[in-house]
């Protein structure tokens, strides 16, 4: 058996990939619901009615996209240029106890309209910085960035937990580690009344936009989309790859560390250790499920969200442990890498 | 002598789509015997010797050792019935020892221990018997080139080779090195061993081999025994076609646009260019020929303005100017064709207007934008300009074909006029019909007053552009010569390093 | 300082680090052995974490010690075998295979020990694995309680790690192994078949790390929890490079390492209250990057590690 290029590549099948892939991945991941002895197509429609069925249902689920969003595009954004930042969890709790803690004790008191943007930079440059401690290590010492963001996420946890569970920590909360509620000017508006969902969505979808917008329109958008599809003709042209690289880092830390930003200012107000149920890892699924279109992260991020939040239910009611959720994102991202794959070469003999 | 044949090709051919690799080819090896197969790239050497050793399977004919068939297509096989393969590009793992990297594969895979003191042994007495001295404890990345060789070399024997086939063996040594190993390779010839060694280098060829076969353009155009022959009419037998005239108006060269003065290139601990000096002057195209491997990558490379320079000066309209980087170059009106379009010249993914514009973005941005319109409207005047096939500015630029791919690199590069053009290759791997698009291109651009310098491998498509002529061998530059005054032998015996005694610059 | 002196002096300290060692061993080894035919598992945190379910529910069942370290070696092997499809005969990004691997080997543990074992409100627990009583040696003053009072997959662990540097450097498939993470190309002219080199080892390493993942739940703890790896796959990763690639300095960086956590464990009682305890859980993450910056320039990578093999394509 052997594998040969394609030469050409139709749309059609450039956009049926990712279905195929999860259509792919629910169906290996039906065989474990059937093993479990549940009825594999009403489990997934009780997925699809937990995550859909009712306003309260729809608006969680699109609570649960927001950070998704960002995470996907901070990994999407990196591994374009072949930058693998795994660390997307450690910069979104980073992020996000920055700006809490800004909040408390540097900005309280300012109006919203100040306070809350002065947040975001706050949040997204405590993600930039972690992220460009791999990096330099990279550029200066050629360590694999891979293992050392990885390792970073737990420090980074570490601490955030010594920093709830000390200096920040509120004094109200009856000696549970949690950081101080922020401002209440800090607080993110809602989009939908009687809800959970805040304008943290609207902000993911207008910054996929503007991703997608700098991708594509602009010089540094050209030059890294470039340097990342192939670094050798991108030298040949004159992109600083350096220089290129530590921009999309920039970019990447600042989006997972604005990812933190806006679920803290956006659901609960204050930060503890599960602030993220993995949002940072499931970014990469989302990412490569989009194969690293800024747009498609939008979808595959609600897909992730759809999964995890129906599964929450399916679970309740037919006593399926939700982990199959987790269990079938990571079979798409899987299969997803396959598909890819054979969009790209085809088998020979 | 006694002469028993040991290896008997007969009749092979071998064709990749249009092109003829090896036309009929019958070639025989007697023990004890040196042959050397001499010829310009492309001459079929490569895929014949491949065919040999098991790597491709020959469409009619066939190879037998010792009298017995060889089953086409099985290097295992070819590797048992005794050849060695030596090729240009070592197969060896540099953090291995010497005796690891020999040894890899010789034993059974499950054994519980590996009998090292065995192989030692082996080692050191077949290094001993033919005077190939090495340190079966060094790693082999701490082996200057010469040695690393020799591992390769006792590699072939310690699997009992007889016959031994060495691919451009001097390509990488030093001259001393060259010296020694040839010397080396007669001992094994006196000792019984079978060698074929395939080479542009008349020296060596006449100085070592016993019998010296010349292919051209796929076929075996002669067999010479090395008394019977000289260096000239190698020269002239490998280079073959009576040397025809270019089809190019006369031209007034202009005055020196870029100049290099005793340039060096260093990289790896070697030094990749040697005091190479050139003087390109507008409206003429200087070529620069010679055989892969020699130094043309990194003297396009650093024109290009992608590595620096380690000692030298580069004089760009009269003004030094250190090291170019790109911008400098595409600001400076530098046109740069890469030798490698697919890994240099373009990114696959990207649309047509993208690849067009990506070295000049400035140009095409206003305040960080990428004017796409323009770059659009810049890709589409190079596609009707350049007749550019098989693509809109806006589809993916891997759809085009070679021919295609290459007319809109010279395109992006010639549509401005520029002051010099850099062609490394240009017409490589294209088709007749773009082969003869692109060089019409490049004399118009001579025309209008471009300074081009042109590497190419080709000798017919340097004849065809070229007003001067240089050698590259070796990292060094020959001396120009006029492309009028030359014949085949003379650029035979450039291409072999041999300019010694023709330094009449221009 | 008289306080860390009696730390270092006590022989409690010197069994923890055996102990802690173990799974670091068995992991570092597994990854090493894998990258040393040229191919990254980042699996190994997944891996580990299946293995540790895998071993635990098979005894929780009713089956042997020793059989539930089969159960995670073989569900170790299974997920090598899923990365070899996907890195070596796809030749898909060693990176992304291993993060989809980890992914999915962990999530699909977690599925199947709730499917198997319903929420309780204390984690139901096996009896795990005793200290072996080694006749004269167990009973040493100091020596005795340290190093010989530890569980067999303990002295498991120290033998393969001491085997496989054997292998590694002393026989023709540990040859064959390296000539392949060094130069599939070479290899492959030498009649060795680089896949199947790629093949075994990743599949092979792959069932190290299921049984390290294991030790924790039939050794060192009795349950099993969701996140009980802890990262110790990624320090593992680490700890290769740490150890240059050979297997003796990778049993030693695992006891070294193993040292530092054991030591500032029992710092932390020593200092409760004055330093958080955070800071020296995060010790250990530390300590793997700069082991990682230390080394990464000095160790002698495997040439091929990371590049996909294809034939006749260089």
């Amino acid at each position: 058996m052997r594998f040969e290029r394609r030469e050409h590549r139709s749309t059609l099948l450039v956009i049926a990939t990712p279905i195929l892939a999860v259509v792919a991945a629910l169906a290996i991941a039906g065989v474990l619901i059937a093993l479990a002895g549940a009825p594999v197509f009403q489990a997934y429609w009780k997925i699809l009615t937990s995550a859909f069925g009712s306003r309260l249902s729809a608006t969680e689920t699109l609570t649960r996209a927001s950070p998704l969003i960002l995470t996907g595009l901070a990994a999407a954004v990196a591994f374009r240029a072949r930058l693998w930042n795994i660390g997307g969890e450690g910069q979104f709790y980073l992020g996000a106890i920055a700006a809490s803690a800004a909040s408390v004790h540097l900005f309280a008191g300012l109006p919203s309209l100040l306070q809350i943007p002065l947040l975001f930079a706050v949040g997204a440059v405590a993600g930039m910085v972690l992220l460009l401690v791999p990096l330099s290590l990279r550029l200066r010492f050629s360590v694999d960035e891979v293992v050392t963001t990885l390792l970073l996420n737990f420090v980074a946890l570490l601490f955030v937990s010594m920093l709830i569970d000390g200096v920040l920590k509120d004094p109200a909360a009856f000696g549970w580690p949690q950081s101080e509620a922020v401002d209440a000017a800090a607080r993110l508006p809602k989009l939908l009344a009687r809800s959970r969902l805040h304008i943290g969505l609207g902000i993911a979808v207008v910054i996929a936009f503007l991703i997608y917008f700098v991708q594509t329109r602009t010089v540094f958008g050209v030059q890294s989309r470039a340097a990342g599809l192939n670094p050798s003709g991108a030298v040949f042209a004159g992109v600083p790859l350096g220089r290129t690289l530590v921009i999309v880092a920039m970019i990447s830390g600042g989006l997972a560390g604005l990812a933190g930003t806006i679920e803290v200012l956006g659901v609960k107000g204050y930060v503890t250790t599960d602030l993220s149920p993995g949002y940072g890892y499931s970014g990469i699924v989302v990412a490569m499920l989009a194969n690293l279109n800024p747009l498609g992260v939008v979808l595959a991020a609600l897909f992730t969200a759809t999964m995890f939040v129906g599964a929450d239910g399916m679970s309740r009611s037919m006593g399926i442990p939700t982990y199959i959720a987790d269990v079938t994102v990571a079979l798409s991202l899987l299969s997803m890498l396959v598909a890819v794959f054979f969009t790209q070469y085809r088998i020979r003999r | 002598m006694m002469t028993e044949t040991v290896l008997d090709i007969s009749n092979v051919s071998k064709r990749f789509g249009d092109n003829l690799a090896n036309d009929d080819i019958s070639l025989s090896l007697a023990k004890g015997e040196i042959v050397a197969l001499l010829g310009e790239n492309g001459a079929g050497k490569t895929t014949l010797m491949s065919i040999l050793f098991g790597h491709y399977v020959p469409d009619t004919g066939s190879v037998s050792v010792m009298g017995e068939a060889l089953p086409p297509g099985k290097p295992r096989a070819a590797i048992r019935a005794g050849i060695g393969m030596v090729h240009q590009h070592f197969s060896l793992a540099p953090n291995l020892t010497v005796l690891e990297n020999v040894m890899t594969g010789t034993e059974n895979l499950w054994s519980l221990g590996s009998n090292v003191s065995a192989g030692r042994k082996k080692l050191v007495e077949i290094s001993q018997r033919f005077g190939l001295k090495v340190d079966p404890d060094a790693r082999l990345g701490d082996l200057s080139v010469g040695e690393q060789q020799r591992v390769e070399i006792l590699k072939a024997l310690y699997n009992d080779a007889r016959i031994l086939v060495l691919d451009e063996p001097t390509a990488v040594l030093t001259k001393l090195e060259a010296e020694t190993l040839f010397s080396t390779l007669k001992d094994m010839a006196a000792q019984g061993l079978s060698l074929i060694f395939i080479s542009h280098k008349l020296d060596e060829v006449m100085a070592t081999a016993d019998r010296i076969v010349v292919l051209r353009g796929g076929k075996l155009v002669a067999e010479r025994r090395a008394g019977d022959t000289s260096k000239a009419e190698l020269a002239e037998l490998m280079v073959g076609r009576k040397v025809t005239r270019p089809l190019r108006e006369a031209s007034t060269p202009g005055e020196i646009v870029l100049e290099a003065a005793g340039v060096t290139v260093r990289s790896g601990g070697v030094d990749r260019l040697k005091a190479v000096d050139f003087r390109l002057r507008a409206g003429e195209v200087l070529g620069i020929i010679g055989v892969s491997g020699n130094g043309q990558a990194v003297l396009a490379q650093l024109l290009s303005g992608t590595i620096g320079r380690t000692a030298g000066d580069l004089v760009l309209f009269g003004k030094g100017v250190g090291d170019l980087t790109v911008a400098d170059a595409v600001a400076n009106g530098i046109g740069r064709i890469p030798e490698d379009r697919n890994r240099d010249g373009a990114i696959g993914e990207m649309a047509i207007w993208e690849n067009a514009v990506l070295e000049r973005l400035p140009e095409f941005s206003k305040a960080g934008l990428v004017d796409r319109k323009a770059g659009i409207g810049f890709a589409q005047k190079i596609i009707d300009g350049f007749d550019v096939r098989g693509g809109t500015p806006t589809s993916r630029i891997r759809l085009l074909s070679g021919g295609n791919m290459q007319k809109l690199i010279l395109g992006r590069n010639l549509i401005e006029h520029p002051k010099i053009l850099l062609a490394a290759q240009p017409a490589r791997g294209l088709d007749e019909g773009a082969v003869a698009a692109v060089h019409e291109r490049i004399l118009e651009a001579r025309r209008a007053g471009t300074a081009v310098l042109l590497i190419s491998e080709d000798l017919d498509e340097v004849m065809a552009l070229a007003d001067r002529i240089q050698a590259i061998v070796g990292g060094r530059l020959s001396p120009s010569v006029n492309a009028e005054d030359v014949d085949a032998q003379r650029l035979g015996l450039m291409m072999a390093g041999e300019w010694e005694d023709t330094t009449h610059a221009v | 300082m008289s306080a860390l002196f009696d730390i270092l002096a006590s022989a409690g300290l010197w069994a923890a680090v055996l102990r802690i060692a173990t799974p670091l061993i068995l992991g570092t080894i597994g990854a090493l052995l894998s990258e040393r035919a040229g191919v990254l598992n980042l699996g190994i945190e997944g891996i580990m974490t299946f293995g540790a379910m895998v071993g635990w529910l098979t005894v929780y069942n009713g089956a042997d010690l020793w059989v539930g370290v089969l159960a995670a070696a073989l569900g170790g092997a299974m997920f090598g075998l899923l990365h070899s499809a996907l890195t070596v005969t796809l030749g898909l990004s060693q990176h992304v295979s291993g993060l989809g691997v980890t992914l999915f080997a962990s999530s699909f543990a977690y599925y199947v020990f709730r499917l198997m074992v319903p929420v309780a409100g204390t984690p139901p627990t096996i009896t795990p694995f005793q200290p072996l009583d080694i006749p004269g040696l167990s009973s040493l003053p100091f020596f005795g309680p340290a190093f010989f009072n530890q569980t067999a997959p303990t002295y498991l662990a120290i033998g393969l790690a001491i085997a496989l540097a054997y292998v590694i450097a002393r026989t023709p498939v540990g040859l064959a192994i390296r000539m392949t993470g060094e130069n599939p190309h070479a290899a492959e002219a030498q009649g060795v078949n680089p896949m199947a080199v790629r093949y075994g080892a990743v599949i092979a390493g792959s069932a190290l790390m299921g049984v390290g993942g294991a030790f924790l739940t039939l050794s060192a703890f009795n349950s099993f929890f969701p996140t009980m790896v802890q990262g110790r796959g990624w320090i593992c990763i680490a700890l290769v490079v740490f150890a240059s690639w050979r297997p003796e300095r990778a049993l030693l960086g695992a006891i070294l390492f193993a040292l530092f956590d054991a030591f500032q464990l029992r710092l932390q009682t020593v200092l409760n209250g004055v330093v958080p305890y955070q800071i020296f859980l995060m010790i250990p993450y530390l300590l793997s990057i700069v082991a990682l910056a230390v080394m990464a320039r000095r160790a002698r990578v495997p040439q091929a590690l990371m590049q996909p093999y294809r034939r006749g394509e260089r």
